[in-house]
């Protein structure tokens, strides 16, 4: 971070600069001329908060597919279909049982398994061959949005939180001043949806700490970087493909529960999530979990203050995000060396 | 250059073969293999015998989309670029044509002339597909699939959202297609005509452009970018040309495209739509130019009788997804080169020598349905 301040002096001024100004506009009431120019304080707080929220269920999912992509060079067009088989086992499960935490464990294994099946007896057979293997997931998307949309129809599903989430909660951020008594009005968000942000923040943290700090995450980055040379040195590099594979759609999986919690789970969700892994990925770095983490924040970001303040163009301004980072970083936000 | 039945030029087998066709005119008909002369006069006396039905519906929709996948197939077959924005390609030349043209929307249509209407859609359709590529060709080989993927869901999900130039999710429909020179070409007969052409065209002009030194360059740059690089060839410009080329003919597709079903909306450019280009092109086979078409005869035959089948099988008729889902995962499993390379094999495994296994080396050259 030094050596980034010390050669890009303009650039450091201008993110502390930029910094500054968002957490003023965060944290304190802002004047009558800004909200007539804007818009209300109150919007952007809500606008912010979804985004940061939108932007953790993006990692979730765009994470898995990211490793994927870095270990395996497997573009797993499927991706997306996971997540929303996620979704239905999830939603399957909580109406079953009543138990919501249960649904993740649910979806975690059962869309993990299936990963599992996907990678042992589909892309095994087909080591190398990327376009095959690209065209295989597109096939296997297909067959699977079909079979449920066979199962489950064309209905909206939405996975029900439990009391203890349900409701709002008073955040200590101000949205502005009370005409009548003066007194400080503070942002209420609804309690689940924090709850999402801050569990995808801990997983976020956990995947990192198991990357860089222990041996299965040391075997997974050097696969990232070469895996000819991690097999040639004695790993069993196929147990290594198929646990990430699991882990992968496992996480795709635990992302449809959430996304059925705050959203709903319907047919076409699944192209949505895919569209939002591939830009995530490609604006982040292929094969980067900080990258991923950073495309997520920024285009879930994108897509709620686009959807706010230019309802019509909101996917423009996601577009353009992934146009400018194609032009001057081809290689993604957070390159990885090659 | 037009002694190209020299005997020399034979014994060196199918390899040699090539080369020399590419030394002779188009206006030689002798150069022609008779299989060209058979397809084309059963194609051009077809509305003798098939119904307005068969010949709109059918056919012309088979060209229509045979014309996207084929823009695929040039790009994938001789860029190696796989690009899934094909359909947005076309798709962007028929809301074009919509909103330039004259539609039942008339808050959004302009009411331009057809002969300025369509120019212009197929050169902004063009223009956005070499945008497109230009964008796609930063990064290398399979990135590539992501890329125009995500270009393409995003032109679906702007079109879907968007109601002041696009009419958003109902799309701009009565979208008809003119009447000049005294023809109305809505009728069947005329657009089967004008859609047989424009797929010839088109295929004439691939065919062309693959033996042109720039086709040439491009497979080299396919088969070895550094090498091509090294030898001088600017790639980049030649992947981008190559895109410019294909969006060219997508957009002109996409034209007819709006003229058949005289109408537009976002599920014509949905990303199912591009999946399915894609799995044309690849059912077809990636290896000639027919092999977009006779993937495109084949999903709209499927996809047009199919429900009745599957009725008839006792299955839903939605499962038609599934149907064409699972063929297409047999199709990449047992046979990447599509129908075009079951078709090779059996070739070969007829002109196989039956006592020693080795192919003899045929007299006339294996596909010949080159030309």
């Amino acid at each position: 971070m030094r050596t980034f301040a010390a050669r890009h002096p303009i650039w450091s001024a201008i993110i502390v600069l930029a910094a500054a100004v968002l957490i003023w506009a965060i944290f304190a009431p802002w004047p009558e001329g800004l909200e007539d120019a804007i818009g209300r304080k109150k919007i952007f707080l809500n606008a912010l908060f979804n985004g940061i929220t939108l932007g953790a269920l993006y990692f979730l999912v765009a994470s898995g597919f990211t490793l994927i992509f870095g270990l395996m060079k497997n573009v797993n067009l499927a991706h997306g279909s996971l997540y929303m088989l996620g979704g239905y086992i999830g939603y399957e499960t909580a109406n079953a049982t009543g138990w919501w935490l249960l649904s993740f464990v649910a979806a975690f294994v059962v869309v993990a398994a299936v990963g599992v099946a996907l990678q042992v007896f589909v892309f095994r057979r087909m080591e190398g061959d990327d376009l095959k293997q690209t065209l295989v997931t597109i096939g296997i998307s297909i067959v699977i949005a079909d079979l449920m949309m066979w199962i489950w129809g064309g209905d909206f599903y939405q996975i029900l939180a439990p009391a203890w989430l349900s409701g709002p909660i008073d955040l200590p951020l101000i949205t502005g001043v009370s005409r009548r008594t003066g007194e400080y009005i503070y942002l209420t968000y609804p309690v689940v949806r924090l709850v999402i942000l801050l569990a995808a923040i801990a997983i976020g943290i956990g995947m990192w700490l198991a990357l860089t700090r222990t041996r299965i995450g040391m075997l997974v980055r050097a696969g990232v970087d070469d895996r000819d040379m991690l097999s040639a040195t004695g790993v069993r590099i196929q147990r290594v493909f198929v646990l990430v594979f699991a882990f992968g759609a496992g996480l795709a999986g635990i992302a449809g529960v959430i996304g059925g919690t705050f959203q709903s789970v319907a047919p076409g969700e699944d192209i949505r999530f895919l569209l939002a892994s591939l830009v995530v990925v490609i604006v982040g770095g292929m094969g980067s979990i900080p990258g991923a983490a950073l495309g997520a924040l920024l285009i879930g970001l994108a897509e709620q203050f686009g959807s706010v303040y230019a309802p019509t163009y909101a996917v423009v301004l996601t577009f353009l995000i992934m146009v400018l980072v194609l032009a001057f970083r081809p290689q993604g936000l957070v390159a990885v060396r090659r | 250059m037009a002694l190209a039945d020299t005997p020399e030029t034979h014994t060196d087998g199918a390899r040699a073969a090539r080369p020399v066709a590419a030394e002779r005119r188009w206006w030689q008909l002798s150069g022609i293999p008779p299989v060209y002369f058979i397809v084309g006069a059963v194609l051009v006396f077809m509305p003798v015998v098939a119904s307005g039905f068969v010949l709109s519906q059918l056919l012309a929709w088979s060209f229509i989309l045979g014309m996207i996948a084929l823009s695929l197939m040039f790009l994938a077959g001789y860029g190696n670029m796989v690009s899934l924005a094909q359909m947005t390609i076309a798709g962007v030349a028929a809301y074009m044509v919509a909103i330039l043209g004259t539609s039942a929307v008339d808050t959004i249509s302009l009411g331009w002339p057809w002969w300025v209407a369509v120019p212009v859609a197929v050169l902004i359709a063009t223009l956005f597909g070499t945008l497109t590529g230009a964008l796609a060709v930063r990064t290398e080989g399979i990135y590539t699939i992501m890329i125009t993927l995500a270009i393409g869901a995003a032109m679906f999900y702007l079109v879907r959202q968007n109601y002041s130039l696009f009419n958003g999710f109902s799309g701009i429909n009565q979208v008809n297609a003119p009447v000049f020179w005294g023809i109305n070409w809505r009728a069947p007969l005329p657009f089967y005509y004008l859609c047989l052409a424009c797929a010839a065209a088109a295929y004439g002009v691939v065919i062309y452009v693959k033996r042109s030194p720039f086709g040439l360059a491009l497979q080299g740059v396919r088969d070895n970018p550094r090498r091509m690089a090294a030898l001088g060839f600017n790639v980049t410009a030649h992947r981008i040309a190559a895109y410019a080329l294909a969006s060219a003919i997508a957009g002109v597709a996409g034209v007819l495209l709006v003229w058949l079903n005289g109408q537009v909306s976002p599920g014509t450019i949905a990303v199912n739509q591009a999946i399915d280009i894609l799995i044309i092109a690849v059912v077809g086979g990636l290896a000639h130019p027919i092999g977009p078409f006779l993937g495109a005869l084949l999903y709209v035959v499927l996809r047009t009788f199919a429900l009745d089948v599957l009725v008839s099988l006792g299955l839903a008729g939605e499962r038609f997804q599934l149907l064409i889902g699972l063929g297409f995962l047999l199709v990449v499993f047992f046979s990447s080169d599509g129908i075009l390379g079951i078709w090779r094999r059996i070739r070969e495994r007829q002109k196989r020598d039956p006592l020693t296994g080795h192919s003899t080396s045929g007299q006339s050259g294996t596909g010949d349905t080159d030309g």
